[in-house]
């Protein structure tokens, strides 16, 4: 170790105007330590992750079982209405360790960028990231930063890593959905999959639809405390839409599903949309919806909660579990038929998240 | 959504369902043939089958583009778009539609081609402006639907002045395939063709309006109810149907009125006249070579002809021996009754026609039907949530 020098080390301000990142961002000198100091350090500012070591050293409630995630994001285009990669990223984070019906306390950044993505655009994805995380107050307390040449990665890649605590007694799991069973959705579906696909170069077109991006923890924490014991399982229906959700609720618990698709909510421009597009609403992606399934004799009482959030405004009883070793979900049509709602079948629409 | 929800309603549907139950005699069943794969994804989509007796029984026609398309005709758009030179501009649904040797076009692109998936056949043309040092091919596919928009983009493409477009053309025509259909004697064993009326096509007749229709009900006295897409419209269609079955006519009704005309689109008509031609004959997948059933570019046009430009050849390539397709197709067996469907034959891993797009009648019957395959015919819906 060399004795601290005297002189204060020259610190050149990035130029996020017009500056681009370039190879030396991601070679681990001088270029490397200014972009995580002027860019992520300011934009996530936490007592963990001012440490400043490779890895951060942190406390753990006492008594509670771990839950730990990771999740990728290559959303396509970085921003879109109602959101952007960085607060994308701490929300699903976030959400799918809120499905375990747990706490979240951590989270962890991992940016892979690509050649020439313009300063301005990683330094305002970052102050989004931030913003998310300070008013999910969940921390992004470690990170990383990687640069590779243009062409092998598209624009921003960020990888997360999330961990929270579940409280003693509850105990959520996929394969818990028992006949008889009620199933709530907490608000309209398709929102974030029609902003994504409105803001597509190839596909533009009007719509006022913003992405649902939203981290849903605090919805699941009035839920745990009202009814936990009755939670059987949640599951945020991300890619895939409420459609996979269900079918792999469906064969994780050897059951099947009854949903009415009058009481699935839908927004009219998400229907005009999709309308549009030849989409159907049950397959295209949420950020910031869940599905619950719960004991039936706990169904109104989680609803009224549900409802009282605002996250979970719109909440609704969508169908119920019954005893089927097929494993269909069945769904009565609007119009009075009965058809099967199945896996999707190939990709509706790459990059969703 | 307004102009849409009024064709969805379950009130209407009920009472629909009602007259239809009231005015089909008990006495004896009744078989109709919905062409369009649009009329096919409505039935299964909306669960209409639910809603009629068992005596109507309908059958799924093939009236899907990219049903019909026969396997050779992907092998040469995967050749095409293979060549360093070339960027094929595709609609979506092409993309995973199994060609011979176990490839797609997704596949192609994957191991490097340039293939672009594309929602309107004037976004191939701006590719083609964006990217002169590019053959661009347009890979177009469809009924007399999508003829038009394939010549509006010629026509761009020659005011642009593009000399890196051309198309590879492989639209086919609805009444030729209807008629194949009544004329296809059923094979040896086989029950005869039990196809008793049509509920018409409805995005196709917009273009061609309902004269070509005639000869169904005049020569071959099969009835034709044009009917739109949405499920009310469907349910109508069939009533009409059933009343003429009833009533001993054979006539070409129009059900969708709010979209076709007697002459249908006399504009769209003239450019596709203009720009292409007859071909001697083309492959349907599921039903064979069918004379004059399908366009290519008139010779005058030959600089925007891919086939032309690149020399292709069409191979011929077999689909599996066991598929029923064919069968399917004319109505001969339904989808369950292939001994491929749902096993090695699934949406995921589709073997004929009639499961590689969602419109198709296996698709169709496996994506949102397969449960009656276990129940009754007459399966009640299921019960309402709450």
């Amino acid at each position: 170790m060399t004795a601290q020098s005297p002189i204060k080390a020259f610190r050149r301000k990035l130029d996020l105007r017009n500056g681009r990142v370039d190879m030396s961002h991601g070679s681990g000198g001088r270029a490397s330590a200014d972009l995580v100091a002027q860019i992520f350090r300011d934009a996530f500012a936490n007592e963990w992750l001012d440490q400043g070591n490779d890895q951060a050293s942190l406390p753990l409630p006492a008594g509670q079982r771990l839950v730990m995630t990771t999740d990728g994001y290559v959303v396509s285009p970085l921003f879109f209405p109602g959101g952007d990669i960085g607060s994308l990223a701490v929300h699903g984070t976030i959400n799918d360790i809120a499905m375990a019906g747990a706490r979240p306390l951590y989270l962890s950044a991992s940016f892979i960028v690509e050649e020439g993505f313009p300063l301005g655009d990683l330094d305002r994805i970052a102050r989004s990231m931030g913003a998310a995380s300070r008013a999910a107050g969940v921390p992004v307390v470690t990170g990383d930063t990687k640069v590779v040449e243009r062409g092998k990665a598209d624009g921003v890649f960020i990888s997360t890593a999330g961990v929270g605590v579940v409280p003693e007694g509850i105990a959520l799991s996929g394969d818990r959905a028992r006949p008889g069973d009620a199933v709530i959705l907490s608000g309209s579906i398709g929102d974030h999959g029609v902003a994504i696909m409105s803001s597509r170069e190839n596909l533009e077109f009007e719509t006022a639809v913003l992405s649902d991006s939203a981290a849903l923890h605090g919805l699941v924490a009035a839920m745990v405390a009202a009814a936990g014991p009755s939670l059987r399982t949640m599951r945020d229906p991300t890619r895939g839409g409420l459609a996979a959700t269900l079918n792999e609720l469906a064969h994780q618990s050897g059951v099947g599903f009854r949903i009415d698709e009058e009481a699935v909510p839908v927004r009219a421009e998400v229907a005009a949309a999709c309308e549009l597009l030849g989409l159907d609403p049950l397959y295209v992606a949420n950020e910031g919806k869940l599905v619950a399934v719960v004991a039936p004799e706990a169904a109104e009482r989680i609803l009224g909660v549900m409802r009282a959030h605002p996250l979970g405004r719109d909440a609704a009883l969508i169908g119920t579990v019954v005893a089927d070793e097929r494993r269909f979900v069945q769904m009565t049509t609007s119009f009075g038929g009965g058809r099967i709602v199945d896996w999707l079948s190939g990709e509706q629409l790459p990059r969703i998240c | 959504m307004k102009y849409v929800d009024e064709y969805r309603d379950g009130a209407l549907a009920r009472s629909l369902s009602a007259a239809i139950a009231a005015e089909a005699r008990p006495d004896r069943t009744y078989a109709f043939m919905e062409f369009c794969g649009g009329h096919t994804h409505a039935i299964s989509r909306y669960g209409i089958e639910d809603l009629l007796p068992a005596n109507v029984r309908m059958i799924h026609g093939p009236g899907c583009p990219v049903c019909v398309l026969p396997i050779g005709r992907i092998d040469d758009a995967i050749r095409l778009a293979m060549r360093p030179e070339v960027t094929l501009c595709t609609y979506g649904d092409l993309m995973r539609v199994p060609a011979s040797r176990n490839g797609s076009l997704l596949k192609a692109k994957a191991a490097g081609a340039d293939i672009r998936m594309v929602y309107s056949s004037l976004d191939a043309v701006r590719i083609a402006e964006a990217n002169p040092d590019r053959q661009v091919v347009f890979f177009a596919i469809g009924f007399e639907t999508t003829t038009p928009p394939t010549a509006i983009a010629l026509k761009a493409a020659e005011a642009k002045g593009l000399a890196n477009f051309t198309i590879f053309c492989n639209h086919v025509l609805t009444p030729v395939a209807m008629r194949a259909i009544l004329e296809t004697p059923a094979a040896a064993g086989e029950p005869p063709i039990a196809v008793e009326g049509f509920v018409g096509p409805a995005h196709v007749s917009t273009i061609i309006g309902t004269e070509p229709y005639r000869i169904f009900a005049q020569h071959y006295g099969k009835p034709v109810v044009i009917a739109g897409f949405e499920p009310l419209d469907v349910m109508q269609a069939i009533l009409m149907l059933i009343r003429q079955v009833n009533e001993g006519r054979s006539e070409v009704e129009n059900q969708y009125i709010r979209a076709v005309t007697t002459p249908g689109n006399l504009a769209a008509q003239r450019l596709t006249e203009d720009i292409f031609e007859l071909r001697d004959a083309f492959e349907w997948r599921g039903l064979g070579i069918m004379p004059k059933s399908a366009l290519k570019l008139r010779d005058a046009y030959a600089s925007f002809d891919a086939e032309v430009r690149f020399a292709v050849e069409t191979q011929p390539a077999a689909d599996n021996p066991a598929c029923e397709c064919g069968a399917i197709l004319r109505g001969w067996k339904k989808p369950a009754d292939c001994r491929l469907f749902g096993t090695t034959c699934t949406p995921e891993t589709p073997m004929g026609a009639c499961m590689v797009s969602s419109e198709g009648a296996c698709a169709a019957h496996w994506t949102y039907g397969r449960f009656r395959a276990h129940e009754k015919t007459s399966t009640a819906p299921v019960r309402r949530a709450s």
